[in-house]
């Protein structure tokens, strides 16, 4: 059954936004509710059309006559947030998290309207360490549970989740656990890492990345909202990049930092308000983390695009400070295999301008 | 594609390019400006290869290839599988510096590659010996260079290597992953061959007068995983390995000080210090024994433990049966 009242936690932040312009402009659909603690910027109005906005702070109960007023039959839970710099620290960011999502559900379970609730977690939830095998199915249980920071608060709410739904079995419940977002306009900590004029790394470790370009992410989310796909699925480009393969197609230097001395410089950086660096990033920065996507492509029947395409459309938007381009790289080569070997001008000349199949002969 | 013939003798790094992906400045330029499908690229390579096998001195053919190569490192025109595997790299960085050694220091002799299957999954299972795993990378290099398939082969690691600095990714992008029935059965259904070493640390770390007894062979994870995924499993018996570094001792306080499993101590090092590093030359000869096929068995019979036990018995007595036998052969042991 087609959802007819929705409801957005979130609303003001990027995802949340983009997904209530999203849904309204399904006409199946009768309302949008949005549902944040700040209100969406002036310029998201156009994009929010006929979105009903409310100031509501999740973390009071204040959440549950929203619901009831508005006979909210499906609720989309996008307020589990990630950068403490952001919302006032960590303990508000804590704040909204749990309790937030504590608030909601038991909102929610009140409700009896309520027929679909869709929540946006996170692969985080795996944890990263060396002893993890390549790939992240969801039935992946990780050996020992994140401590600290964002990805901790995920597996709390995703404990939560379950609770509702053992509570209130004719809900149905979908899970996404996506992995880091990327694109040329959304902001995360990662792309606020990528976007360093000269990146940390740490020393002698080069972690996979998996990445879900930022459309695709509004594309999966609206999907789970219009279709019926309970359970829980990872969400995320097939392909890996190694982070630093990743750096290079960027054209940022990086600079490797001895893991003893990790900490500090993250410190550092979180300090200088520049990126956000949780030991759990930390981790994810030295080991990486792949999730495997079949089972969304099972049931979804559609994959987000390839992680290379997405870093991709994301490197393309800062061309800022590229040390070498692929063109300007080219053309070293050729100057340098010019001078070294000496070849003809006119060998340079017929490479620089036709685009000739393989096969054609060198004079 | 053959072996990398060196010229005058140096063969190191991006220079020492098998077939130098001869005219890869031309085809890159006009690759540069397409699409930017790495495969189309390749294959575009490797045809302007035989085109311009016999155009050029070699030394010419190796700069371009070389610049190429770096060019492509530099700017992250290269693909990684899921597991971090990078054969780009492996096979223009990691696998060369290699070759002198598998060549004229080792001198390795291979026997029975027509039972390495040509494609599809397939489980190796070989002794472990020497210290170092560097009996693990030298079946990688006969694999690639000797088998008709050139098949790359992806080794299960231990998760000390993992854990390492600078080791762990270089694991990683020479295509190994770690040793966990995940990963293996992942890595057999899509039609890999996978090298496990089930005797692991016991059986790199045991002395020198205990040489060529197989230890103990686990619990038998990785036949689970074959039974699995029903790929035939090959047995491989690696002589040569244990007399490069014989342990005669083993300096266990130190060991624990560094979380190692074993601080070994040979007649030459740390006697002799780093010159204890350089490993014995001796004669090695790796024998590929007839696969055992587990698809008639049943992927049922992974959950059976009688079973999964009577087929790591079986294979770990064939291998130790081929040792003795190649002991019996081998004239001697550096020659």
């Amino acid at each position: 059954m087609p959802p007819r009242v929705v409801l957005v936690t979130g609303v003001s932040r990027y995802l949340g936004s983009r997904l209530a312009g999203v849904l309204q402009a399904d006409p199946s659909i009768e309302r949008v509710v949005g549902v944040d603690t700040v209100p969406p910027r002036p310029e998201l109005k156009a994009l929010l059309g006929r979105t009903t906005f409310v100031r509501a702070d999740i973390r009071n109960p204040l959440i549950a006559k929203v619901i009831a007023q508005n006979a909210v039959d499906t609720v989309v839970h996008m307020n589990v947030i990630a950068t403490p710099l952001g919302a006032g620290g960590r303990t508000a960011m804590k704040e909204i998290n749990v309790i937030g999502t504590m608030q909601l559900l038991a909102a929610c379970q009140k409700a009896p309207s309520m027929r679909k609730l869709v929540v946006k977690s996170t692969t985080a939830v795996y944890g990263s360490s060396p002893r993890d095998p390549a790939l992240f199915p969801e039935s992946f249980e990780p050996r020992s549970l994140p401590k600290s920071g964002y990805a901790k608060d995920a597996v709390e709410v995703e404990g939560y989740v379950r609770g509702f739904g053992r509570r209130r079995p004719d809900v149905e419940l979908s899970l996404l656990r996506f992995t880091n977002f990327i694109g040329p306009e959304i902001d995360t900590p990662l792309t606020r890492y990528f976007s360093l004029p000269v990146v940390p790394t740490v020393l002698g470790f080069d972690p996979r990345i998996q990445l879900c370009h930022e459309a695709d992410g509004i594309e999966v989310l609206r999907r789970a909202t219009l279709e019926s796909h309970p359970g829980i699925f990872n969400v995320g480009g097939p392909g890996v990049l190694l982070l630093s393969q990743a750096l290079r197609r960027l054209g940022r230097p990086s600079f490797p930092v001895p893991s003893p001395a990790v900490t500090l410089v993250a410190g550092l950086f979180r300090r200088a308000g520049l990126v956000d660096f949780s030991p759990e990033q930390m981790r994810y920065l030295s080991h990486g983390r792949v999730a495997d996507v079949h089972r969304l492509q099972a049931s979804f029947g559609w994959v987000p695009r390839p992680t290379g395409e997405a870093f991709a459309d994301f490197a393309a938007s800062r061309p800022g400070a590229r040390v070498l381009s692929p063109e300007a790289a080219a053309l070293v080569e050729e100057r340098l295999l010019h001078l070294l070997v000496g070849r003809r001008p006119t060998d340079l000349d017929r490479e620089s301008s036709s685009p000739e199949p393989a096969g054609a002969p060198r004079a | 594609m053959g072996k990398v013939i060196p010229l005058g003798g140096r063969d190191t790094g991006p220079e020492a390019v098998a077939a130098a992906a001869a005219a890869a400045g031309e085809v890159a330029a006009s690759a540069r400006r397409t699409s930017r499908d790495q495969r189309a690229r390749t294959s575009a390579e490797a045809a302007e290869r035989e085109a311009a096998a016999a155009e050029g001195p070699e030394w010419e053919r190796k700069l371009a290839g070389g610049l190429a190569f770096l060019r492509r490192r530099i700017t992250g025109e290269y693909e990684v599988d899921d597991f971090g595997f990078d054969p780009d790299l492996a096979e223009h960085v990691l696998m060369p510096p290699l070759r002198p050694l598998y060549e004229k220091w080792f001198r390795v002799e291979t026997r029975g590659l027509e039972n390495v299957p040509d494609t599809g999954g397939a489980l190796l299972v070989a002794n472990h010996s020497g210290t170092i795993p560097l009996d693990a990378v030298m079946t990688t290099l006969a694999l690639h260079d000797h088998h008709p398939a050139q098949r790359h082969l992806r080794m299960l690691g231990a998760d000390l290597v993992f854990t390492l600095p600078l080791v762990a990714p270089l694991a990683r992008k020479a295509g190994n992953t770690l040793a966990c029935n995940p990963d293996a059965e992942r890595l057999l259904s899509s039609g890999e061959l996978v090298g496990v070493w089930p005797e692991g640390f016991k059986g790199i770390g045991k002395p020198f007068r205990e040489r060529y007894k197989l230890q103990r062979f686990g619990r038998g994870g990785f036949v689970s995983a074959a039974l699995r995924t029903g790929v035939p499993i090959i047995p491989c018996s690696i002589v040569g390995a244990e007399e490069i570094y014989p342990i005669v001792g083993n300096a266990k306080a130190l060991s624990r000080l560094l979380g190692l499993p074993y601080a070994p101590i040979t007649p030459f090092f740390p006697l002799l210090g780093p010159v204890g590093l350089i490993p014995l030359p001796s004669k090695w000869i790796i024998e590929f024994g007839e696969p055992i096929e587990t698809a008639p068995l049943g992927a049922a019979a992974a959950d059976d433990p009688m079973l999964v036990f009577n087929l790591t018995d079986q294979i770990r007595e064939t291998i130790q049966s081929t040792l003795y036998t190649l002991l019996m052969q081998r004239r001697s042991i550096f020659f």
